[in-house]
């Protein structure tokens, strides 16, 4: 194959690169925060949809006239502006939702949806999905530190905590809103960064038994080979994965846009963190586990 | 010289195959269940509190709430009602496809306490007093719908009845209530257009039976109302809506169609990246990739498993994930073909080698999923499911149907010598 990039002698690069938008991120996520939807904080939000455009003010003055005045004029979407959202800061009243929907459903013709959440839900589903993602990795540790090695489950696992922090920090810069499907598209990142990792690091596991470790480079050469070897079929994966997610944005519902999003997102930091960071963590501390054991300090360095 | 039977096998197996999706799949479409997200309908998240003072919300007072919730249900006519316990104290009711959902909604939660009083709002008969499933409606002589309920004991009708004619003239009405709340009286509603109580005959003889009826005004979807709620049986406890969400039907199928669409795009270019990249193999793989994807329709089927719109994303998720057994598998038969081996033992060089690589990769996904499983709530079970049975699919379909697809055609012996099948270029191969 014509492609040669070393990645190992690059990898300090990656991990500077890593440092700041981590850095970055903590910043973004301490002075922005995140963009939570309502299903994070108590309020309301509607959609309405009519057969032909709507006027927002028209919308607005509807709705105040039955004393539904929303917050800030609903936001038109869709084609020809067929679509509006409405939100209110209050938890609406199963009376008042009743009226809302009578009153678009008369002057709209199509019944909205209508959602009211209280910040419970959502701060436990996102503690519950935390606590999951954390057994799920001491989970992870055990069984790849029974199949591999220890030093590649940690590897892994940081891999996967980085990939999931990403799309966090990402979010968080663009400030896309963050719903309920956000969680999930974390989850599939965290699953789909752990089975990326993994294809690489079977890879390293085949080729150390064929090699006998000297030294530093030879350990460096394995690491290379073993990238350059799973190159194509990591690059076609998440292709493959990738066009899947694009698809869902670009013609998918409205509703799980942000959903596929953070897949993107994550999709394109999971390839890169198997390669550039799980694979490079390994070796920096095998080398370090090497020159341990070898008791010749000077023998190791490259 | 190329062994034509297992061509034929090959070509035979395929036609099985499409015979027996073509002609099931759209049996087994038409029985998934949607989730209300696709075809409309509305989920609420109650919190349960205590009915009475000192009543205590365990086990057993949830699990009798979603009976009467159940119960509730029912008089509505929903197919798939989802009736859950969350947590210590919460219900989560998921009723896809009702058609009018502010009266779904208004018929949940209402407590259902009939109560009889006198004008001083003293209790003087409850729901308790009520003979189950005996409500029903009739019409009285204007032809107005009524509600006639059966009580379990009529001498203490006759009492009440007593009592209260006793209380003479002006003060002799019976008032019937429905969810009475602390603080309601009847002398402040008594003179209102539109009083909170159901009605308030007077009474001027001892009624000793055990039929009553109310007349209050009804049309005869209220009456029918109040006759099927009071048959469901008053709801042991006080429910609050801490979460709800309502889909219009239009929203729902609006998603449906749009995710589906996007799902066709997705897989069709995976399919033609597949095709081109890998050639025959490639085939092996849309071949095997079909099946997978009518695999989960059936299993889902088979588990009566409710589909969402997260539900769907996972689905096409997969179909990517599946995807990458396959590019394991023969991006590692390149690669033994690159080194200049048969095609027959690259062939099973690759499946060997890379199967240790897949069944790590996705069991470590199945653990993170199973996880997920466990520990998630609603949306993220559900998906969760659909990942863990995708990982499964995937291994079925990608490394066994893989192996038997192309180990026909590679032992037909067509492929010998003919690496720019798999993608390789002559070029490429090093003499061994």
């Amino acid at each position: 194959m014509s492609f040669n990039y070393d990645f190992v002698k690059h990898r300090k690069i990656f991990f500077i690169f890593s440092s700041i938008i981590t850095v970055l991120g903590i910043v973004s996520l301490l002075v922005f925060g995140l963009n939570l939807g309502i299903d994070y904080e108590s309020g309301s939000k509607a959609e309405v949809q009519a057969k032909t455009s709507i006027n927002a003010e028209d919308l607005s003055d509807t709705l105040n006239s039955v004393g539904l005045k929303p917050e800030e004029i609903p936001v038109l979407a869709g084609q020809n502006n067929q679509r509006a959202s409405v939100a209110y800061n209050k938890v609406l009243s199963k009376d008042e939702i009743a009226k809302f929907k009578t009153t678009i459903k008369d002057k709209y013709g199509t019944e909205p949806s209508v959602s009211t959440v209280s910040p419970v839900v959502g701060r436990e589903l996102a503690r519950n999905a935390l606590i999951s993602v954390l057994i799920a990795s001491v989970g992870i540790i055990i069984y790849v530190g029974l199949r591999f090695e220890f030093l590649m489950a940690l590897a892994a696992i940081i891999a996967l905590l980085h990939d999931a922090f990403m799309i966090i920090a990402v979010f968080s810069f663009l400030r896309l809103e963050v719903d309920l499907t956000f969680i999930a598209a974390v989850l599939t990142i965290v699953g789909y960064s752990i089975n990326d990792t993994i294809v690489t690091f079977d890879r390293i596991r085949e080729n150390m038994k064929k090699t006998r470790i000297k030294n530093k480079d030879v350990l460096a050469g394995v690491v290379h080979d073993s990238i350059k070897q799973t190159l194509t079929r990591s690059i076609n994966t998440v292709l493959t994965v990738l066009v899947a997610a694009v698809a869902l944005w670009i013609f998918g519902s409205e509703s799980i846009r942000n959903f596929s999003i953070a897949l993107f997102i994550g999709l394109m930091f999971g390839m890169y963190s198997s390669i550039c960071i799980a694979s490079q963590l390994w070796f920096v501390w095998k080398a370090k586990q090497l020159k341990k054991r070898n008791f010749k300090p000077a023998d190791s360095q490259a | 010289m190329v062994k034509k039977n297992r061509i034929a096998t090959f070509i035979l197996i395929l036609a099985a195959f499409a015979v027996l999706i073509g002609f099931t799949t759209p049996q087994i479409v038409k029985n998934i269940k949607l989730g209300l997200d696709l075809q409309g309908g509305f989920e609420v998240l109650y919190q349960v509190k205590p009915a009475k003072k000192g009543q205590k919300i365990d086990n057993d007072v949830l699990k009798s709430a979603v009976q009467a919730l159940d119960r509730r249900v029912n008089v509505l006519g929903v197919s798939e009602p989802n009736i859950t316990i969350e947590g210590k104290d919460r219900i989560r009711v998921q009723l896809a496809g009702v058609k009018d959902q502010n009266n779904a909604r208004k018929l949940l939660s209402t407590k259902a306490q009939l109560t009889f009083r006198d004008v001083n709002d003293k209790v003087l008969l409850d729901g308790s007093d009520l003979k189950g499933g005996g409500s029903k409606v009739t019409y009285n002589q204007q032809n107005q719908p009524i509600v006639q309920l059966t009580l379990k004991d009529g001498d203490k009708f006759g009492e009440v009845t007593k009592k209260v004619m006793n209380m003479g003239p002006g003060q002799n009405q019976l008032v019937i209530w429905l969810d009475y709340e602390k603080g309601d009286s009847y002398k402040a509603e008594a003179g209102k257009k539109d009083p909170k109580f159901i009605s308030a005959p007077s009474v001027n003889s001892v009624l000793d039976q055990k039929q009553v009826v109310i007349e209050g005004r009804f049309t005869q979807e209220e009456a029918q109302n109040l006759a099927d709620i009071l048959n469901a049986g008053a709801l042991p406890v006080k429910l609050k809506e801490v979460y709800s969400t309502s889909v219009g039907a239009k929203f729902g199928e609006q998603a449906l169609h749009d995710t589906i669409y996007a799902g066709f795009i997705g897989v069709a270019i995976i399919f033609l990246f597949m095709l081109l990249y890998y050639r025959i193999p490639g085939l092996v793989a849309v071949i095997t990739l079909s099946i997978y994807i009518y695999l989960i329709l059936l299993i889902f089927d088979w588990m009566n498993g409710v589909l969402t719109l997260p539900g769907i994303a996972a689905l096409i998720l997969g179909v990517g994930m599946a995807v990458d057994a396959n590019i394991i598998t023969y991006e590692r038969i390149k690669e033994e073909l690159r080194s200049g081996k048969s095609v027959m033992s690259a062939f099973k060089a690759g499946n060997r080698r890379s199967f240790t690589t897949i069944f790590d990769a996705n069991i470590t996904t199945i653990l993170a999923a199973g996880v997920l499983f466990a520990y998630g709530t609603s949306s993220v079970k559900g998906f969760a499911l659909v990942l863990i049975i995708s990982v499964l699919a995937s291994f079925i379909t990608a490394v066994y149907g893989s192996r038997v697809f192309l180990g026909l055609l590679v032992k037909s012996r067509w492929l010998d010598k003919k690496p720019g099948y798999f993608g390789v270029k002559e070029s490429e191969i090093s003499e061994l």
